[in-house]
């Protein structure tokens, strides 16, 4: 308890520092904390200083030291609230039980509403924070970039109508049902004194599109917290990026004939169509963007370092162009990324993939932190006008126009659903359906001219967001558990589902074939055919890129197996998760199999020769361990993806090299297949086969080596990897003999890839990122 | 709307030794119901349906299948149109004719699939062993095997389902019917998989099965001595691995429903 309070006071003493600061850089220098608009009488002043000082010039020392407050502000503000954030996302991991009671989301507007009550009592301007421009321009494209680089697109894909179904007609239900009965509540009210009753329908109907949309914002922050399995999260946040178009359409019609007071139907046909234009358009623009992207990086092979930038650059593009057109931002930043990611994956190195990963993963939460905070920052400042009866009446609209949507809408589709909703899932879609900043944001932006009733609306907006964000999101995770609905496994994806579900793939593709009738899986395999064919020859550099999914799968896992044989040492260890001790030899079948391959059958090998094998193992385990402690003297937390994986492969590669050398030389005539099995004859080939017994205390890489290529083909694969060049290979006859020079050259090569990747370090890399 | 079937999950569990002699009427009378309907072509089943009481005798034996497999009228009626298509109005089907569906050319696992179609094991009859031949009951019972899950249905019929389609994927990957799945069959099934991916492939194909095999080992049976020998994967450990597939949901297809609405109101009053 002591260190929960203790952790809790931390945190506070924190936020009260960063306060302190912040009002510092606003009261301190009340020159600099004068926001922009009256950046005139300032520049007034400072140009009568700057005279002033001219005349005086001859007078005055040279300034060793001045304050220009001014010259940094805006910057300066920007870290501040950057810093504010980050801290605050820091501060709550520090007090894991808060956290867990009491969504993230909820706890970040409550700092807001403290700081904006600081910034308020500190008698300042509360800064337009939330304001669309930075809004709409900074703050929502990396969510969205982040949520639609890492869309998972199968259960999209399998779920598209439902969640279209859900984003179209369920908003359309919303906007119209809360904007009618708004009105209609408005209108029987002749005698409340503040004059409720002089909204018209249009700026009710405008009102209601903004509000009845679902935010993916506030839905991701809700949502990640609870692990809801794949299915209701797809459905819930799908509708949530998809609705955009829905809203971006019913704002601008609803602004643009507010003013004219009619709308004919006419209107409402252009109005199909230009959602039509807007949905798709978007889609369009963010998938030209995302074939550029990929085309582009096809060719950054030599410059690695600016390649996670195209990524970033091309989808902002997408969202700017979109956004130039009116049409759906959103949308095109989801197809940009999901377009572009499969092949840029293939094209990119490894350490680009990751850098991607981490700067999306950064700039979504940073970005998210700050919109909460902005959130409560903005409600303490914004003007409001509170009115009991038009607030209560859309809550209560909103909840209520949400629970017969998603009713009457599951009704519909689970006619055309196989996997039927059950009364749960419909629950959770429809509990889930929060309301966050994009709304606010989209309040903001109306005119006060045209909307007498703006700040009423922006009040029952904010009201509406907080009692989405804290009820529902604080009630939704024990709701969830009570229910009993399926939550998402945790187990990451072994190679025998993988196997499987791409046998269900073909197999299905298959079934429906004979059945005659085209379903999904006929389609989706066509698809993936056309693009093996065409699309990835032209988007994918690299061959191996290019290879099945199954086989990227397995590379993919043994890459993570050498990760993880050189964290722990190099110690042994079998490919699977699971402390176990089964090993390749207990699967293999005892009796020699036919099919087997001549070269398996290693030969006898001299006293000598072995020795020396022996030897060289040794030192290479010798030098992985120097490497290893290297990694922990300086904490790096290491990424040993690459490094690990190009050593383990190496290794690997000596290995076979020297199975290989040893065929070679000792026997020219390969003898028959022997009487007794592989492992048995590799046990053979030290003549005392004290030496290899796996002891796990001895030497134990040598074990590991043998272990992993001992099936032929295995070897075969990493034959793929010797093609990569022959250079390597020259590398590799340096490490097998010992040299020095080459073991410093390579340590050199450590440390700078450790801390500056640059071009000359990721030679060493070549191998691209396999989704 | 579709009837949970007792008969046909608890024979599930059973295995494909199970229990169910329904004696094989479709079979015995197809002969004859062929001669009749059978110039009537694709429109068979709907035209015998219309015409009257001579002919209600397929409609039973719809009803009869309808049963049995799950499958709606309407489905099989569909199914069964689909199905003297391929045949080219015969009464049975072969192997040939499967293979010759153009679109199934592509399919790198096309053999096994065709062969799940004239595995005995898939019939639930406690047979072994492969024919040349199917009638429509049988090809018909192999389709079962891809009906989707429906709401209505109850925990354990979920789990039977899920039982009985991992077992037809067992059922495609141990081609010899001893129980296991080894791993001379478990690569076969890898490179079948891989087989239209080129050399790459085959020189993957290899490893990844033993990767696979090796999963399965450590997963089952945890700690074994240098001198065990992990046979190969049995039903339940092939269940154990598959656990987070959620077969029940996956494997399924959607079967033509012609008058999808119409016909489904008229099937739940029935």
């Amino acid at each position: 308890r002591h260190g929960h309070a203790g952790a809790r006071r931390v945190c506070r003493g924190l936020l009260l520092l960063l306060v302190l600061v912040l009002l510092e850089g606003s009261v301190v220098f009340p020159l600099g904390a004068a926001s922009s608009p009256d950046v005139d009488p300032r520049g007034h002043s400072e140009d009568r200083a700057v005279a002033e000082e001219s005349q005086n010039y001859s007078k005055k020392a040279f300034p060793v030291l001045s304050l220009d407050y001014h010259h940094i502000h805006v910057p300066f503000e920007i870290a501040l609230w950057v810093l504010l954030a980050s801290l605050m996302k820091l501060g709550f991991h520090l007090i894991p039980r808060l956290s867990s009671i009491v969504p993230e989301s909820c706890l970040l507007i409550v700092v807001g509403l403290l700081v904006g009550g600081f910034i308020k009592l500190a008698g300042e301007k509360v800064p337009p924070v939330l304001d669309s421009q930075s809004f709409f321009l900074c703050l929502l494209p990396p969510i969205i970039l982040d949520a639609g680089y890492f869309l998972p697109i199968r259960p999209f894909m399998e779920n598209l109508g439902t969640i279209l179904m859900f984003a179209v007609v369920g908003t359309l239900w919303n906007a119209f049902f809360v904007g009618g009965l708004l009105y209609a509540v408005c209108q029987i009210q002749p005698g409340n004194p503040s004059d409720l009753h002089n909204l018209e329908l249009l700026p009710c109907l405008l009102f209601a599109s903004i509000i009845s949309a679902v935010d993916p914002v506030a839905v991701l922050a809700v949502f990640e917290e609870i692990h809801i399995n794949e299915l209701l999260h797809i459905l819930v946040f799908g509708e949530s990026l998809l609705n955009d178009a829905v809203t971006v359409v019913l704002y601008h019609l609803f602004e643009e004939y507010s003013g004219a007071g009619t709308v004919t139907i006419l209107d409402g046909v252009l109005g199909v169509i230009s959602f039509l234009v807007v949905a798709l358009g978007g889609v369009l623009v963010g998938a030209i963007y995302g074939f550029l992207a990929a085309f582009t990086s096809r060719f950054t092979s030599h410059v690695r370092v600016i390649e996670p930038l195209f990524v970033f650059v091309y989808s902002y593009m997408a969202y700017l162009s979109a956004e130039m057109f009116h049409l759906s931002g959103i949308m095109a930043l989801i197809a940009c990324g999901a377009v572009m990611r499969p092949y840029v994956e293939a094209n990119i190195s490894h350490k680009s993939h990751t850098t991607i990963k981490y700067f999306l993963k950064m700039w979504s939460s940073v970005s998210e932190t700050l919109i909460f905070i902005f959130l409560g920052v903005a409600t303490v400042d914004g003007p409001h006008s509170w009115n009991w009866t038009f607030v209560t009446v859309t809550v209560l609209l909103c909840l209520v126009s949400r629970v017969i949507g998603v009713i009457g809408l599951t009704f519909v589709i689970n006619k055309f659903r196989i996997v039927k909703l059950t009364t749960k899932d419909q629950f959770i879609v429809a509990y889930g359906g929060l309301r966050g900043a994009i709304a606010f944001s989209l309040g903001f932006l109306l005119e006060e001219k045209h909307f007498p009733m703006r700040d009423m609306f922006l009040t029952a907006i904010i009201t509406v967001i907080f009692f989405t964000v804290f009820v529902q999101g604080m009630t939704i995770k024990p709701l969830v558990e009570l229910l009993a609905v399926k939550k998402k496994q945790e187990a990451k994806r072994t190679i025998n589902e993988e196997i499987h579900t791409q046998f269900l793939d073909h197999l299905l593709t298959g079934i429906e074939d004979i059945c005659g009738h085209y379903g999904h899986h006929h389609w989706k395999d066509k698809l993936n055919r056309i693009n093996k064919k065409y699309v990835k020859k032209c988007l994918i550099a690299d061959e191996r890129g290019r290879e099945p999914q199954l086989i990227a799968f397995y590379h993919k896992m043994e890459m993570k197996q050498a990760i993880e044989l050189v964290e722990s040492g190099g110690g042994f260890k079998p490919p699977s998760a699971l402390p176990s001790t089964v090993s390749m030899q207990n699967i293999q079948p005892k009796k020699p199999a036919a099919a087997k391959p001549v070269q398996r059958a290693l030969p006898q090998l001299p006293k000598g020769r072995e020795e020396e094998i022996r030897t060289i193992l040794r030192s290479n385990l010798q030098r992985t361990r120097q490497r290893l402690r290297s990694y922990n003297r300086h904490t790096l937390v290491a990424d040993p993806y690459e490094e690990g994986f190009s050593d383990f492969i190496i290794k690997k590669q000596k290995i076979i090299e020297l199975e290989k050398k040893i065929i070679h030389m000792n026997n020219l005539t390969l003898p028959a297949a022997p009487p007794d099995s592989p492992t048995l004859c590799r046990a053979r080939l030290a003549s005392d086969p004290q030496a290899y017994r796996p002891k796990r205390d001895s030497v134990p890489t040598i074990q590991v080596d043998l272990a992993s290529p001992q099936s032929p083909d295995s070897v075969n694969l990493m034959d793929e990897f010797r093609a990569n060049g022959s250079r390597r290979e020259e590398e590799e006859d340096q490490g097998l003999t010992m040299r020095p020079r080459g073991e410093d050259g390579r340590r050199e090569q450590l440390t700078r890839c450790l801390s500056d990747p640059g071009p000359s370090a990721d030679e060493d890399e070549d191998e691209p990122f396999l989704p | 709307m579709l009837r949970p079937r007792a008969l046909r999950t608890g024979c599930v569990d059973l295995g494909p030794r199970g229990c169910q002699r329904v004696p094989c009427a479709w079979c015995a009378r197809v002969g004859d119901r062929a001669s009749r309907t059978g110039r009537a072509g694709g429109a068979a089943a709907a035209a015998a349906a219309a015409m009257g009481a001579s002919q209600t005798r397929p409609e039973h034996r719809h009803q009869d299948l309808a049963d049995r497999t799950g499958f709606s009228l309407e489905q099989i009626k569909n199914l069964h149109k689909r199905f003297q298509q391929l045949s080219g109005d015969e009464d049975t089907i072969s192997k040939e004719n499967l293979e010759s569906i153009p679109t199934l050319a592509n399919n790198p696992i096309r053999k096994q699939i065709i062969g799940a179609f004239f595995d005995k094991r898939n019939q639930h009859r406690g047979e072994a062993g492969s024919c040349d031949q199917i009638g429509f009951e049988q090809f018909l019972m192999v389709m079962s095997h891809f009906r989707p899950p429906t709401l209505k249905m109850t925990a354990e019929e979920k789990e039977a389902m899920r039982r009985e389609k991992l077992r037809f994927l067992f059922n495609m990957h141990d081609t010899d019917n001893d129980g296991t799945i080894t791993l001379v069959e478990y690569r076969k099934v890898v490179e079948e998989l891989l087989s239209k991916s080129g050399s790459i492939g085959q020189e993957a194909a290899e490893a990844i099965a033993d990767a696979a095999m090796l999963e399965v080992a450590s997963t089952n049976v945890p700690t074994m001595g240098p001198d065990d020998f992990y046979e190969g994967i049995t039903f339940e450990h092939f269940e154990q691995i598959l656990k987070g597939l959620e077969m029940e949901s996956r494997m399924h297809i959607r079967f033509l429903d012609v008058d999808t609405t119409t016909m489904r109101c008229g099937k739940s009053t029935s």
